[in-house]
């Protein structure tokens, strides 16, 4: 009887992940799709805890498995209640690295038990290691591209460094098939087995370090994925069909984000894994060319510029996100309307560090939904654009993406606004963006420079309108 | 060979739920407009917490003495729970501010 309400609880299960994955797909449902996948998940949960049956006996350890659940519960909605908008793509990146290391976690725990029963099977090796691997390289690599998102750890390559990944990822498949067909679970296969987890940890991080940070949403959404297969192993390894279809579903659904993403910002997957972004190389190509001479404009005389301007654009990028901007942002757009200027932000798909990101942050500052164009729909109101105001991005408004073969950013769709009357960019520096290229934006004759924390810019900004 | 076939043939099932998730997942996300790629990303990545449950099955069926597993797999259940109660949560947040807009 248990065991046929857990069959159904399970299917029931699946079906949430699909419905909801479906309904998150779309604007209007996206928020009842995640409740209902998070509704399915709580009873697939609740109904393995208390009808999960191994040979007709029941699951024990009651009193650990709630610690555990209410010590990670708790956690997990505090540092989620608590992250700030800005640093939502690293708490994401964080979340799938747990993920990936609960299904690392498990393997050892099932290795160690096969080896102790003594059976030999071959199978549940593979299905075992598969997840082991898989979990282990996605839990590394997330964290490190956490660390990278949070600026705490830097972009890192030296030469040699794909052989000695290629190598590592050899070394990795040898053993695997070793323990698979060879020796089996065995005491001495337990050594090989910490071996395999020790270089997947270390390739997953040799993974990750060279991608530039400007790709990290790309990487996130592969070790995502990556994660979904570790835990569609568990499902294998469980004859269970709930954690089979959720790891697959997102496992493929994954996959076909990450191109998505790839195609936004119009580079290829393997460009992102292989080429690494920012490279010592293309510093280099940029550093060398005279770039001229850019002119600042002081905070009154942009003030008078935008006030008496017909149409203003704003173009937001991950300046104005880090400098929790967005509200004083709002406020402008509001004194700026008020005056009967027009006022419009321009997104790009990539604006921020993740695609969607930008328009999060607007959203909690109450930007109306209507204000803010899609990249295609900008670059055709900018040559009627008398003001453009560029809030701490870069590399998204870079002409070389159009006319520079040689920039490593060449053929990404950019926001022209150069094709505005006067631009006007807020940087907190002249130092380049996050792909690393110097932008010739800056140094052309319509544009002009606005140094400083763009909340504490804004402000100034604010200001002075109203005093026009 | 023999030997592949065999585990083939024995999780036959499974195989036919992992051929056609795939091309499920494929279907159920392409087209999604790209305002939607960090929320969807996010859902996505809860949903693969149901990992979660092979966290609760090792710790429920160790025994009392293999302080290993306990160990182990309390570790696993707690980072489990992160990963799912953390996204959908976070999902939830950063949907909520979608919605606020459309009134």
């Amino acid at each position: 009887m248990g065991s046929s309400i857990l069959s159904i609880i399970y299917l029931i299960g699946s079906i949430t992940f699909i419905l909801g994955l479906k309904m998150l797909s779309k604007p209007d449902t996206a928020r009842k799709g995640n409740l209902v996948a998070a509704a399915g998940m709580t009873l697939a949960i609740l109904g393995t805890i208390f009808l999960y049956k191994i040979d007709d006996v029941p699951l024990h350890n009651y009193g650990w498995i709630f610690t555990g659940l209410l010590i990670g519960g708790i956690i997990g909605v505090l540092s989620a209640k608590k992250v700030k908008m800005t640093a939502m793509p690293e708490m994401v990146s964080m979340f799938n690295g747990m993920g990936g290391a609960c299904a690392a976690l498990i393997s050892i725990v099932e290795f160690n038990h096969l080896v102790a029963s003594g059976a030999s099977a071959g199978g549940m090796v593979a299905i075992i290691l598969l997840s082991l691997v898989i979990g282990a390289v996605s839990c590394a690599g997330s964290i490190i591209a956490w660390g990278k998102l949070a600026g705490k750890i830097k972009d890192f390559s030296f030469n040699g460094q794909h052989i000695l990944n290629l190598g590592v990822l050899a070394v990795i498949i040898g053993l695997f098939v070793w323990l698979v067909l060879g020796v089996g679970a065995t005491a001495t296969s337990l050594v090989v087995f910490y071996t395999v987890l020790a270089l997947a940890l270390f390739y997953g991080i040799l993974f990750v370090l060279p991608i530039g940070g400007a790709d990290m949403p790309v990487v996130i959404s592969l070790l995502n994925s990556f994660t979904g297969v570790a835990a569609a192993c568990g499902g294998f390894l469980y004859n269970n069909p709930v954690m089979l279809t959720g790891g697959i579903l997102v496992g493929s659904a994954g996959t076909i984000l990450t191109i998505l993403m790839c195609k936004a910002m119009n580079r290829s997957l393997k460009n992102v894994l292989i080429g690494s972004f920012g490279g010592g190389a293309t510093v280099a190509a940029g550093g060398n060319k005279d770039q001229g001479h850019y002119k600042e404009i002081s905070l009154n005389d942009a003030a008078v510029v935008m006030a008496y301007a017909n149409k203003v654009i704003i173009v937001p990028g991950y300046g104005l996100a880090v400098a929790q901007a967005q509200h004083a942002c709002h406020e402008l757009e509001k004194q700026l309307e008020e005056r009967g200027v027009e006022v419009k932000y321009a997104i790009h798909p990539v604006a921020g560090r993740m695609p969607g990101h930008m328009n999060v942050l607007l959203a909690e500052a109450d930007v109306p939904y209507e204000k803010l164009l899609e990249m295609e729909d900008a670059n055709t109101e900018f040559p009627t654009t008398d003001v453009v105001l560029v809030l701490g991005a870069n590399d998204v408004v870079n002409p070389a993406a159009k006319k520079d073969p040689a920039s490593p950013i060449y053929g990404m769709p950019i926001l022209e606004v150069e094709q505005a009357k006067v631009v006007i960019v807020n940087k907190r520096s002249m130092k380049p963006g996050y792909a690393g290229i110097e932008n010739d934006l800056f140094f052309q004759p319509k544009t002009s420079m606005l140094f400083g924390d763009a909340k504490k810019v804004l402000q100034e900004l604010l200001a002075a309108i109203k005093e026009v | 060979m023999e030997y592949i076939l065999s585990f083939l043939h024995q999780h036959i099932d499974l195989i036919y739920i992992v051929i056609l998730s795939i091309f499920l997942g494929v279907e159920v996300i392409s087209r999604v407009p790209s305002v939607l790629h960090t929320p969807l990303m996010s859902g996505a990545n809860a949903i693969h917490g149901v990992v979660i449950i092979g966290a609760i099955i090792v710790m429920g069926k160790a025994e009392p003495d293999n302080y290993l597993a306990l160990i182990i797999g309390f570790l696993a259940v707690i980072l489990g729970t992160i990963n799912v109660v953390g996204g959908f949560v976070v999902t939830d947040r950063m949907l909520e501010m979608f919605k606020g807009k459309k009134k």
